[in-house]
Parts: structure tokens; sequence; C-alpha cells
């Protein structure tokens, strides 16, 4: 299988142009009416809908940005009522708020076919035995794929994450040919398929795999291929957009296919948010083009990347999206999880056995992502015994994990040991190398 | 009763040197220390010919130091004789967290014990007739 949807991923440029004029225009009005918030930003700057002619008058938009949505949390930028809304993802935003994402019925089908297209990408046809690592929840990553595999045709194992024996019997015994999972997740299992002695092509059926929620490169890559014999294909998603599937490498790897009749890329300068030419590295601001449930106009997803438009030898005509090289803020992804340095601060500003210093150190060690809090302990308490330092850690351990979503470290430090700075604070040291 | 004081040490090269020093500056002499650690830090439990001064004195230099009281006892250095008085404090229902012995010239043995309990401790030294420091 070639293509998911053939006239769809390789329609001439031209053509391209018009589809995605008409939509935007359309896009826009329905925005204009039914989110307020964005309207309130065009009237702001006197731009009326019919501003909007075609795409290449989409740099007069306005900015959505994800202050937008925490301040309309939870339901402020939905364009349709609950009677339409089928399903609602969110994941982490800095103030502990949640940045919610509301779906129809139709949003969810397109979605479903940008990842069955990915799917395809990476070797999957209407045999496969897709095998979705990914959790499952209100991260998107889970049930993005797995629609993606039923809208293929697939067969799909909504495995979700965790209990690595289990995912390996699943494997083996399904005879899996597909997987989706965080790229750290993908070695580890290569890493436990070589200690159990199974062989890739013998007891292994594999032979391609999407993964994505964490930056990974191109070294990665080349392990991941080397050790398993697979195609491994980088994905793209972000909850606010659509989960997995927005863009997706397919066997040529020349950048990931940006699924461009749905979603629209820009890169724009940091700085100067003007809209820089194609193969300038910038912040990727994406707009939707037919989503329902909360559209987003120019939305800025803080990723930094560069595009390109060169010709694909798979035959696909969409633009593609080189390898997200970084974010313009502070968030860190660990384990496919956003951590906002501001959740941390919350934690330990109610914790009075400690001072709100901290330090965060990131690694990956044997491919898993690890996090190190180093916290100081506050010169107010009584220490006189190691149960009382360990009880401390313990307490703000679980108080962390249950702010983050993902496990930490915590080492605790004398008063006045964690590093002061003036100005911006450097709170974090990312040691992993990609 | 004495003081003692009881200093946070992050397992990091040269810690107990810098706190060592920081007395040393300050002119306070150890009479006594105990560590006890995990693998990533440890506390330094200290007794000082002023432990007042010792505990400001760290504190300034960033110390997490915490004074604790401990019950001191003086045991004469022959066979059994700390046992005797750890089996009546036990029988007593007097529970000891931790413990450890000064250096001295006297020829007995200094021992001091933290307990949550001990005013029962010193009712009990006393009825044994330990003497107390």
């Amino acid at each position: 299988m070639q293509y998911f949807q053939k006239e769809l991923e390789t329609m001439s440029a031209d053509q391209k142009k018009v589809l995605q004029s008409e939509r935007l225009v359309k896009m826009v009005k329905y925005v204009y009416e039914n989110q307020k918030p964005y309207r309130a930003k065009m009237d702001a700057i006197k731009l009326k809908p019919d501003d909007i002619k075609s795409i290449d008058d989409i740099y007069k938009l306005p900015y959505t940005v994800k202050q937008d949505l925490r301040d309309a949390y939870p339901f402020g930028m939905m364009a349709r009522s609950k009677k339409d809304l089928v399903r609602l993802h969110a994941s982490s935003a800095t103030t502990g708020k949640l940045t919610v994402a509301g779906y129809t019925m139709n949003d969810i089908d397109v979605w479903g076919e940008c990842a069955a297209r990915s799917l395809v990408m990476a070797g999957a046809d209407e045999d496969s035995i897709i095998h979705v690592a990914y959790g499952y929840g209100l991260f998107t990553g889970g049930l993005g794929m797995h629609y993606g595999g039923e809208k293929l045709g697939a067969c799909v194992v909504p495995a979700s994450a965790g209990n690595t024996q289990k995912q390996i019997q699943l494997i083996t015994d399904f005879g899996a040919d597909i997987i989706c999972c965080t790229p750290s997740y993908i070695i580890y299992l290569a890493e436990e398929f070589e200690k159990m002695g199974l062989k890739p092509g013998v007891d292994l059926k594999l032979k391609g795999g999407v993964f994505g929620a964490e930056a990974w490169s191109e070294n990665m890559r080349a392990d991941i291929e080397k050790r398993l014999g697979i195609r491994a294909c980088d994905i793209y998603g972000l909850s606010e957009i659509a989960g997995p599937g927005v863009a997706c490498d397919c066997e040529y790897k020349t950048g990931m296919h940006f699924q461009d009749d749905h979603f629209y890329p820009e890169i724009v300068d940091v700085d100067t948010l003007e809209q820089l030419p194609i193969g300038e590295s910038g912040e990727l601001v994406i707009t939707t083009l037919t989503k329902e449930g909360m559209p987003l106009l120019r939305y800025r997803t803080r990723d930094i990347a560069s595009l390109n438009a060169d010709p694909c030898p798979c035959g696909r005509t969409t633009i593609k999206l080189n390898k997200i090289t970084g974010r313009s803020d502070d968030m860190l992804i660990i384990r496919g999880v956003n951590v906002f340095p501001s959740q941390i601060e919350s934690v330990l500003l109610k914790n009075h056995n400690i001072e709100p210093h901290y330090h965060i150190n990131v690694d990956r060690v044997n491919n898993l992502d690890t996090m190190e809090i180093v916290v100081e302990l506050s010169p107010h308490i009584s220490i006189d015994q190691v149960e009382d330092v360990e009880a401390i850690r313990k307490k703000l351990t679980s108080e962390m994990a249950s702010a983050l979503s993902v496990s930490a470290k915590i080492t605790l430090v004398s008063p006045g040991t964690v590093e002061r700075s003036e100005g911006k604070a450097k709170r974090i040291t990312d040691r992993r190398k990609l | 009763m004495i003081k003692q004081i009881a200093v946070f040490l992050e397992n990091r090269e040269g810690r107990v040197s810098e706190c060592c020093k920081a007395l040393k500056d300050a002119g306070v002499n150890l009479c006594s220390m105990s560590i006890a650690d995990s693998k990533e830090f440890g506390i330094l439990r200290i007794h000082t010919d002023n432990n007042e001064l010792a505990h400001v004195t760290l504190k300034k230099a960033g110390f997490l130091s915490t004074m604790v009281d401990l019950v001191a006892i003086e045991v004469p250095d022959t066979p059994g004789a700390l046992a005797d008085i750890l089996i009546q404090l036990c029988d007593g229902g007097v529970n000891i967290d931790y413990m450890y012995s000064f250096a001295n010239a006297s020829g007995h043995a200094q021992i001091g014990f933290k307990t949550e309990t001990p005013e029962k401790a010193i009712v009990i030294l006393e009825k044994l007739g330990v003497k107390m420091i």
C-alpha cells in the first residue's frame, strides 16, 4: 500500500493552493463567528474575515498562543457546543491548569485519516497488526494512533504504556508488524528483545514504526533501524491541533510530510514574529484548515523547526517539516510528558520544609529520560536523623509525581547551595544528547 | 543533659571539612562526633565546648544546623556496664534513637543518646545511680 488517500496526498501545488485558500477563507469566517477570543483579536486590529481572500493573506491574521487557551479554560476556545463535541483531550500547562482541546466527530475522523496516512508511510496496510504502546488517555498518543489504525482497516492492539513483559508477549504472539510508541521506549524494547534472545525477522515480525511525543536524533533513528531491522518514522502532533499524525516521515525520510490540506504550517521569527521563507529555522505556527471543535488560527506551537519543499521520491506533494530542534519556551518534554518549571515551583512553594530554590537536571540514561530536581532544605527546620530527611524527600517525591504526571528524583541540599543567578535564572541543565 | 548539634551535609566533596573549618575559625573545640549517612547525604552530630557559638557559626556559614538535647551519662570502664544500664532503660520503656561515645580523659566512658522521653530516662538513670553529665 503506497498511500492512504492518494488524491489528497499527491495533489499538485496549484490544486493544493486552491484547496488551502478555499478552506482558509471559510475557516476564518467560521472562527470569527464562533470563537469569541479570536474575534476580539481580529476586531482589535480591524481585520474582517473578508480581508482574507487566499492562503497568501494568512500573514495578516493575529497569532493564537497557549495563554489564550489557558485564559479560555476550559471551553472558551470551542467553536461548537457540547452537543457537537465528542472528545476532550488535555495536556499540562504552566500554571497547573490544563490545555484542553475539544473534537467533533468530524475532527476525530480527520485526525484518524492523518494518523492512517502516517501508518501507511511507516509500511502499514489493511493486513497489519498495529501495536500501540503509547499511553491511552488524555494524552493524544494512544487514541490517536488507535483511530488511525482502525481507519486504515488494520488490526489494532491497544496495549497502552507500561508492563514491558506483557508488551513483548503481545508483540511476539500476535506478530505485530507495526509499532507506535516513544523513541526512547522502542530502544528500551529493542534491548529487552536482545536480552531475551528474540531475533528481528525470526521471532519478531516488526517492519515499521511511528515514534513521537519526544525529540530524537538521526543517530537514534539509525540505531533503532539497525537493531530492529525496521523503518523508523518520526511523527509529529500536538493535542491543541490534533495528536500524532499532523506530520510524519515516509520511507525516504526527507522531512515529515505535513498534512497541509488540513493543517497549514508557517515558520516565523521568534523575536519579530515575521513569517520566514521556507528552509529557515524558527517557531512553527499552525493554522487548522478544517477543524470544527477547536479551530486555531496561526497557533504558535513553541516548537523550533524548519520546513522544506523539496520533492520527495515517495510522490507525496506536501510540504515537509524537518526534525524539531528545540523549544522557544522553557517547557521540557520528559518521557513524552510536558513539564513546565513553573509546575515544579508551585509544588515547592506549598511545602514548608524546603526553599523554592531548585535546579533541574535532565539526562537520558539507557535511552530513557531522567529528571532530577535539586532542592534546598529550609534553614528553619530541625533535622538530626536520616529518617527526617528521607521523610521530607518521600513526601516531596510523591507531591511532584502527582503534579507532573512523571516521576522525578528529588535530591535535597543545604540551604543556599543552589546557584542563584541575576536576571533570568538558569534552572535547567539538559544533558540529553540528541 | 547536654546539647548536641546536628548538621545536614549533602554528599559532596569537601563538605565535612568546610563544616570543621567554620568551627575552627570560630575557635570552637570538638568533643565528639558521629555521622549517620545515607547514599546521598549525611547527618553530622557533634558536641563541642561551646555549642551555642557552634550552632550560630554553622547557621551563618549556610549549614542546616539543629540543636538537640541528649541525655549524657558516665559509664564505668568495665565489661557489661553499659549493657546493664541499657537493659534497665529498655525495661523502663525508654526508646533510644541513636547514641555515641565521647572523648574524655577520665577513665570512664562517656555516652550520649537521643530519646523521645528524656525525663523517663533520667528517672531510671537516677535510680540506678548512673552519673549524668
